[in-house]
């Protein structure tokens, strides 16, 4: 038990942060409750994705700054798919999403691995190129979504004794956890660590570090159109515009754990943070703080976690 | 051990070159199962390169490898493992973030096998979910070595593994290798010392200039041997050349004065006295602590023990800031970390005299052309590229890094291997600025890879190996000759020897 909280001892603390947002939430609003944590789950489907999509490309050594673009991409497509093939084509729509999504990714990882380019630069880069591939997909709201696939995020789970629980929370766990678990079994899994850990110790203990580092992003492409995926669930239409999702998923994965230096960090952390700052916001706004205070505020909470998230990554590289 | 039958691994003629830089003509080895075999050269002779091209990092230009009768050409050091043959380097190749069964899930290592050669190699208390961050150097150096081994290879590389190991683990590590190499496996073995290649290695194959000069049996005294063939013609050169005698100046008081200084295991309790108006060479084999020892005085590193005095009083040097303003520079080995390569000539030189927060102000420009003007002629810069400092070729930057001090009056400059890669016109010309600025007063020590710039720059020389002092030589014995066998820290035995004590 020791050990295990010795080694873990971040996402338990993230788990009690996030109890007691929850308490102080219930105190501003008593009658925040089932419901509540419903529409905040929904409403932190994207941003889960989103955060898992850059944790994998931080944990790798890099970062993924066009995440936002490529989920507007996932978003219309799914939209204007659904629309097009109906009922009867929702899943083949889901797969090509998908396909999309990693296909967008590993163009990145590419670009990066043989440009030599700072991966900053090459997805700010395609951030505008994404951001532009969804706008011709739609240049404005548009599409739809099936319903039965809108049903999956909404309400309770209708089991007894879980009726508490969200359904967009069970998909998250479901997908996200299904995507990561997988992952954390693989050696592909072990050499995004390894790569993102120290790239010349990988490279000697015989990881191929491109392909390694282009599947990353592929992967984190993947998480990205899942989440556009999820924000046209939620909204009914695909929204070619993307949201605020960089600096989001950017705040999540630090406050998470996920060192920027890369090699270090999980997912159960940086999902903790994400419903941790969602709740952030919603306590803000029910506080009725004037919204471009709560901006502030929450740009403010963003660069202090990433500052220190950038500090105790230097202190541990350091030692 | 005989080594018998067809040789296991066999290179070639193996040539490499970077640009119009020849690293390696016709370099080749040959080994047996059963035998090991060292990989010697001076620094520059092409052995890291020769390294590389056998553990699959880089590809060679010309020439053959064959490994168990078949040519090869390993693509990456992941084909190279797949053939059988497993380096272990100086650096643990082990991810830092992965705990230790996850480090040997990633390169397909048989836990079993490793746990059996951990304990054998004398770690007994590792468990498998530590993370590898937490660990110690010397532990590491175990695992990495275990790893290596439970693959079972063909041929193993070992290059530098007991540097910085505690001296138990040392003859644990030497026990276990010349064990595997009885058991019928194949070792490439590269160290700096001599008594280690005396312990356990068959036979020594020498590099010079990139090409192999020699192959003899390992017996008692070898080492005068080696030494000669790792110098080659320079040897008779060296004393047939009348060599330019140093200019001794008038040398002063003690100015920079280092007791017992200890730096993070990797230098240990070295102390001297630099005096003003003398050159102090350092001399050292790669990784001796020269670069921590270099660190540690310039502030870049804080010192685990000892002290550095200036003019006889004790300083803190927390950080450069503090060694700057104790009148230190360093000048590092690597031009690009002290130039701001982009700028203009005349903006690095003058960098220095702004650096200072309260000169932060308007520049005295006249001023300041005329001593940029005047640093630029001393040091004949080519000035045809002034306007961007990446531009000029490696020699004037190095001029650069140099003559900025110049400019601003420098008390102790630290050279760092100031003329590796740049031609020898250049090379004596940074020489004469070393006695020009010892001439007025300064104390510079002088870190060199390249052992016959000693005698023409240097009034003095330490020898630094394993992060000691091990020996101390006067400018008229600092012939190539002497320094090398100082380096390879066999002039320090023959001492010990000399007084009596067991070698």
């Amino acid at each position: 038990m020791r050990r295990f909280l010795a080694r873990h001892y971040w996402v338990t603390g993230l788990a009690v942060l996030f109890v007691l947002m929850l308490g102080l939430t219930r105190i501003i609003q008593p009658g925040f409750g089932i419901s509540g944590l419903e529409s905040v789950t929904r409403a932190a489907l994207p941003y889960a994705f989103a955060t898992a999509a850059m944790s994998i490309t931080i944990i790798a050594g890099g970062i993924e700054l066009s995440v936002a673009s490529m989920m507007a991409v996932g978003g219309t497509l799914s939209a204007v798919l659904m629309a097009k093939w109906g009922v009867a084509g929702t899943v083949p729509a889901l797969l090509v999403v998908m396909l999309a999504g990693a296909a967008m990714g590993a163009v990145n990882g590419v670009a990066v691995v043989l440009s030599r380019v700072p991966d900053i630069v090459v997805t700010l880069a395609m951030m505008y190129v994404w951001g532009g591939v969804a706008l011709l997909i739609l240049n404005g709201p548009g599409g739809t979504a099936t319903p039965w696939l809108r049903e999956l995020i909404l309400g309770q789970v209708p089991l007894p004794g879980l009726r508490w629980l969200p359904q967009a929370a069970l998909v998250m766990a479901v997908v996200i956890g299904g995507i990561w678990w997988s992952l954390r079994r693989s050696k592909l899994g072990l050499s995004i660590y390894a790569i993102g850990s120290d790239q010349t110790a990988a490279f000697r203990s015989g990881v191929a570090v491109g392909p390694t580092r282009v599947a990353a992003y592929a992967i984190g492409g993947m998480l990205a159109a899942l989440g556009g995926l999820s924000l046209t669930l939620s909204t009914g239409v695909g929204e070619p515009i993307p949201g605020p999702y960089l600096m989001a998923s950017v705040a999540a994965a630090v406050l998470g754990g996920v060192a920027l230096t890369g090699g270090i960090g999980g997912i159960l952390g940086p999902v903790i943070a994400v419903f941790i700052l969602r709740l952030a916001r919603l306590d803000l706004t029910l506080m009725s703080v004037d919204p471009n205070v709560t901006t502030i505020v929450e740009g403010t909470i963003m660069a202090v976690v990433v500052m220190i998230g950038g500090l105790v990554a230097l202190r541990e590289k350091r030692r | 051990m005989a080594a018998t039958g067809d040789p296991i691994l066999k290179a070639e003629g193996i040539a490499k070159s970077f640009g119009a830089v020849r690293a390696l003509r016709d370099a080749r080895l040959t080994l047996h199962r059963g035998e090991i075999v060292a990989l010697m050269g001076a620094n520059g002779a092409g052995k890291s390169t020769f390294v590389k091209i056998l553990t699959g990092a880089l590809r060679h230009d010309g020439g053959e490898i064959t490994l168990n009768g078949r040519p090869c050409r390993f693509a990456s050091p992941a084909a190279a493992r797949r053939a059988g043959l497993i380096p272990v380097y100086q650096e643990p190749a082990l991810i830092p973030d992965l705990d230790v069964a996850m480090n040997l899930r990633l390169g397909g290592t048989p836990v079993e096998a490793f746990l059996a050669r951990v304990r054998e190699l004398g770690v007994d208390d590792l468990r498998l979910d530590d993370m590898i961050r937490a660990l110690p150097l010397a532990t590491l150096r175990i695992l990495d070595i275990a790893r290596a081994l439970a693959a079972e290879p063909d041929v193993l590389l070992l290059d530098e593994v007991t540097a910085a190991l505690p001296t138990d683990l040392v003859k644990r590590v030497l026990a276990a290798v010349r064990a595997e190499a009885d058991r019928g496996r194949a070792i490439i073995y590269i160290s700096h010392r001599f008594s280690e290649i005396a312990d356990i290695c068959d036979r020594a194959t020498v590099l010079r200039d990139g090409a192999k000069v020699g192959d003899l049996a390992v017996e008692p005294g070898i080492e005068e041997e080696v030494v000669e063939l790792m110098l080659g013609q320079k040897l008779d050169a060296a004393t047939q050349v009348a060599r330019a005698p140093v200019q001794a100046g008038t040398i002063g008081p003690p100015q920079l004065e280092l007791r017992g200084l200890s730096v993070a295991g990797r230098v240990e309790n070295v102390s001297f006295t630099l005096r003003a108006g003398e050159v102090l060479g350092v001399v050292g084999l790669e990784g001796q602590g020269q670069d921590e020892l270099f660190d540690a005085i310039a502030g870049f590193r804080r010192p685990d023990a000892g002290q550095v005095l200036i003019d006889g009083a004790p300083v803190r040097l927390r950080d450069p800031a503090d060694a700057i303003a104790a009148g230190i520079t360093l000048v590092p080995g690597n031009r690009a970390e002290a130039l701001a390569m982009i700028r203009s000539v005349r903006d690095n030189i003058a960098l220095p005299g702004v650096a200072r927060a309260r000169n932060w102000g308007a520049i005295p420009m006249r001023a300041e052309a005329a001593r940029v003007q005047a640093a630029v002629e001393r040091l004949q810069i080519d000035t045809r590229a002034m306007g961007e400092v990446r531009r000029l070729s490696g020699g004037n930057q190095q001029k650069v890094t140099i003559g900025r001090w110049i400019a601003h009056g420098v008390r102790t400059l630290l050279l760092f291997d100031p003329t590796r890669g740049i031609d020898v016109r250049t090379k004596r010309q940074i020489y004469q600025l070393c006695r020009d600025l010892a001439a007025q007063g300064a104390a510079i020590l002088y870190y060199t890879s390249e052992l016959a710039e000693v005698e023409q720059a240097c009034d003095r020389t330490i020898v630094i190996f394993g992060g000691r002092l091990v020996d101390e030589i006067p400018a008229g014995e600092a012939d190539e000759a002497h320094l090398l066998r100082a380096a390879y820290g066999l002039t320090a035995r023959d001492r010990e020897t000399a007084a009596g004590a067991p070698a």
